[in-house]
């Protein structure tokens, strides 16, 4: 059985706003699953005593101090957006779109 | 909606409420959440930000320690336990009010769970359970043009600064309180403003919801008792204590109205309308949100030492149940007294009135008086009336030393109110001041003997009682700006008459 459809692959593209013709689907689905076929396998060798792995490094608490450091320029935050109107980004009509809380 | 709502009553004598809240707090450290970008208010756009918070490639955030230990803080002032290791989430969604294209925020690990905050309701405490208590990062903050209204709807593009983006964001989570019947609007109200003055008091925030350092979201359904909880809502944009309270009432009765109409909720969110106190639907989630959260890599866990935890524990200051509880015994007030007091949310203007040197008894007086009524009246919180604790013990501070009466006093604190400028300036600018001046009132009592020398005669034989006449009759010559009892003195002396 394969580890992700294609509905999954279109769901995936509509969420990311990637526009992909069903030969594509087609494709990364394919190619999707090979990938995921791959990384299974290694849960197959995990043990309950392994605990699931986020972070490469055992390390925690890496924490800086509160202390303000300086930010870029205005013409610097700018340079590199597509378009932009009185000093911000200027983007497409959002219109039915999700928003973060 | 052209439907009548039913009344409130009907609706609680039919229907049980059950609610929740989610509350968001900014905190006030120095920089954001996970680079060195300040966080003050205001400033030009994109003005606070640098590769971390734009999300440039290569740019790697770090934890800003100050918002850990603030919410760590937080957590333990609502009673929570503090997990001992726990990770940061990513929530990917596709909206430009994150550069990153996702927020870094907590998920099926936060950072403090299981708490409560007990607050007080129409004289009962009522304990609210808190679910959870999570650290996120701020969005940036979108301006859409081209719409008629500002608004998303019909806007054809929008433009987004992101000095916002990033700043500490506290989501404090309750679980669903049922159980409060007719009291759950006024059960919401108080529990955000309890837990305003909690974290105000931990000095991690300065919570000013018109700011929107605090934000509120309230969940509201109704059931028929003895059944299942029902479909709820999500009411967002509430800005203030009293739209919290309005926006569940509201709700409430929208909600009855569908559910009598053999309708069905539907699970949404809502926008709260300050100026009608209506709910509108916004985005419903059927449409549905599929954040794809995973543990962020580019954030190492964290595990707070049990012994810094208990440091913190140890260090939070009198939290404002316990502060209050002390204040009434100051005050000398009963339960009653103080619950009004609190319902006004007069605690700390009292307390700062008392502070700046006036006695408890006049700084109620009022705050509770002439304050509330006139913020009644106009609709705002008793905080933001436009008088200060300081000029109110000012005020008081003139009454004492006998150049305001009550009357007076009223005048000069409506002036107060309406930015006239200090107590003693208004009093000295309208000519307020009691006629203080012996000789002027000597005059003017005189002048009222001679005009009546029938009550006189009364009074020189015996009948001191009739002197309140002539009181009055003073008191109007001289507008009200003579304290009375000078003036009955006066009277009788210049009668021969002892008091």
């Amino acid at each position: 059985m394969a580890a992700i459809s294609r509905e999954e692959v279109a769901h995936l593209a509509r969420l990311s706003r990637l526009a992909v013709t069903e030969e594509e689907l087609d494709t990364f689905a394919g190619q999707l699953d090979v990938i995921l076929q791959a990384v299974a396998q290694v849960g197959e060798v995990a043990a309950a005593d392994i605990p699931p792995t986020s972070h490469s490094v055992p390390l925690t608490n890496i924490f800086r101090e509160d202390v303000v450091t300086p930010c870029l320029t205005p013409e610097e935050v700018l340079s590199g957006a597509p378009d932009a109107e009185d000093q911000r980004f200027r983007v497409p009509r959002i219109l039915t779109e999700d928003v973060a809380s | 909606m052209t439907t009548t709502l039913p009344a409130y009553d009907e609706v609680v004598a039919r229907y049980e409420p059950v609610i929740g809240l989610e509350t968001h707090v900014e905190l006030g450290t120095n920089t954001k959440m996970f680079c060195g970008c300040p966080t003050d208010f205001g400033g030009e756009p994109n003005t606070r930000v640098c590769p971390v918070c734009l999300g440039l490639p290569g740019s790697l955030p770090v934890a800003n320690k100050a918002a850990i230990e603030a919410i760590i803080r937080i957590g333990l002032a609502l009673n929570c336990s503090i997990a001992e290791w726990c990770r940061f989430a990513r929530k990917n969604y596709f909206y430009p009010d994150m550069p990153k294209n996702f927020q870094i925020s907590q998920y099926d690990e936060p950072i403090c769970v299981d708490g409560y905050l007990d607050v007080e309701v129409g004289g009962e405490t009522v304990r609210i359970e808190i679910e959870r208590v999570h650290l996120e990062e701020d969005t940036g903050k979108t301006l859409h043009v081209g719409g008629a209204t500002g608004r998303i709807h019909g806007a054809t593009e929008s433009l987004v600064d992101y000095n916002r983006a990033g700043i500490p964001l506290v989501e404090i989570v309750t679980k669903p309180i049922a159980g409060t019947g007719s009291l759950a609007p006024d059960v919401a109200r108080a529990y955000v403003a309890e837990l305003r003055d909690v974290i105000r008091t931990l000095g991690v925030s300065d919570v000013r919801m018109e700011e929107g350092s605090l934000r509120c979201d309230v969940n509201t359904s109704l059931n028929l008792p003895g059944q299942e909880w029902g479909t709820r809502t999500e009411t967002k944009n509430v800005n203030s204590l009293r739209s919290v309270e309005r926006a569940v009432r509201s709700e409430m009765l929208r909600q009855a109205s569908v559910l009598d109409a053999g309708g069905r909720i539907t699970q949404e969110t809502r926008h709260f309308h300050e100026d009608t106190g209506d709910t509108t639907p916004g985005r419903s989630k059927e449409t549905a949100t599929d954040y794809r959260y995973f543990p962020e890599p580019d954030l190492v866990p964290i595990a707070p030492d049990p012994a810094w935890v208990a440091e913190l524990k140890a260090a939070l200051p009198e939290l404002p149940r316990v502060h209050r509880r002390r204040l009434q015994q100051q005050w000398g007030l009963s339960d009653l007294d103080m619950q009004s007091v609190l319902n006004a949310g007069a605690v700390e203007l009292i307390e700062a009135t008392v502070a700046a040197g006036t006695t408890p008894a006049a700084a109620r007086k009022w705050w509770l008086g002439e304050l509330s009524r006139r913020a009644n009246e106009s609709g705002v919180e008793l905080a933001d009336i436009g008088a200060t604790p300081k000029q109110v013990a000012e005020l008081q501070g003139l009454v004492d030393a006998g150049k305001l009466n009550d009357k007076l006093a009223r005048a000069v604190l409506e002036g107060v109110v309406d930015g006239e400028g200090s107590p003693t300036e208004i009093m000295t600018n309208r000519g307020l001041e009691v006629v203080s001046d012996t000789g002027a009132l000597t005059a003017a009592v005189d002048e009222a003997i001679a005009a009546n020398p029938g009550i006189a005669d009364k009074i020189r034989s015996g009948k001191v009682a009739a002197a309140g006449a002539l009181v009055g009759a003073v008191m109007k010559t001289t507008r009200g700006q003579a304290d009375a009892k000078t003036v009955r003195e006066l009277v009788l002396e210049r009668l021969g008459v002892q008091g």
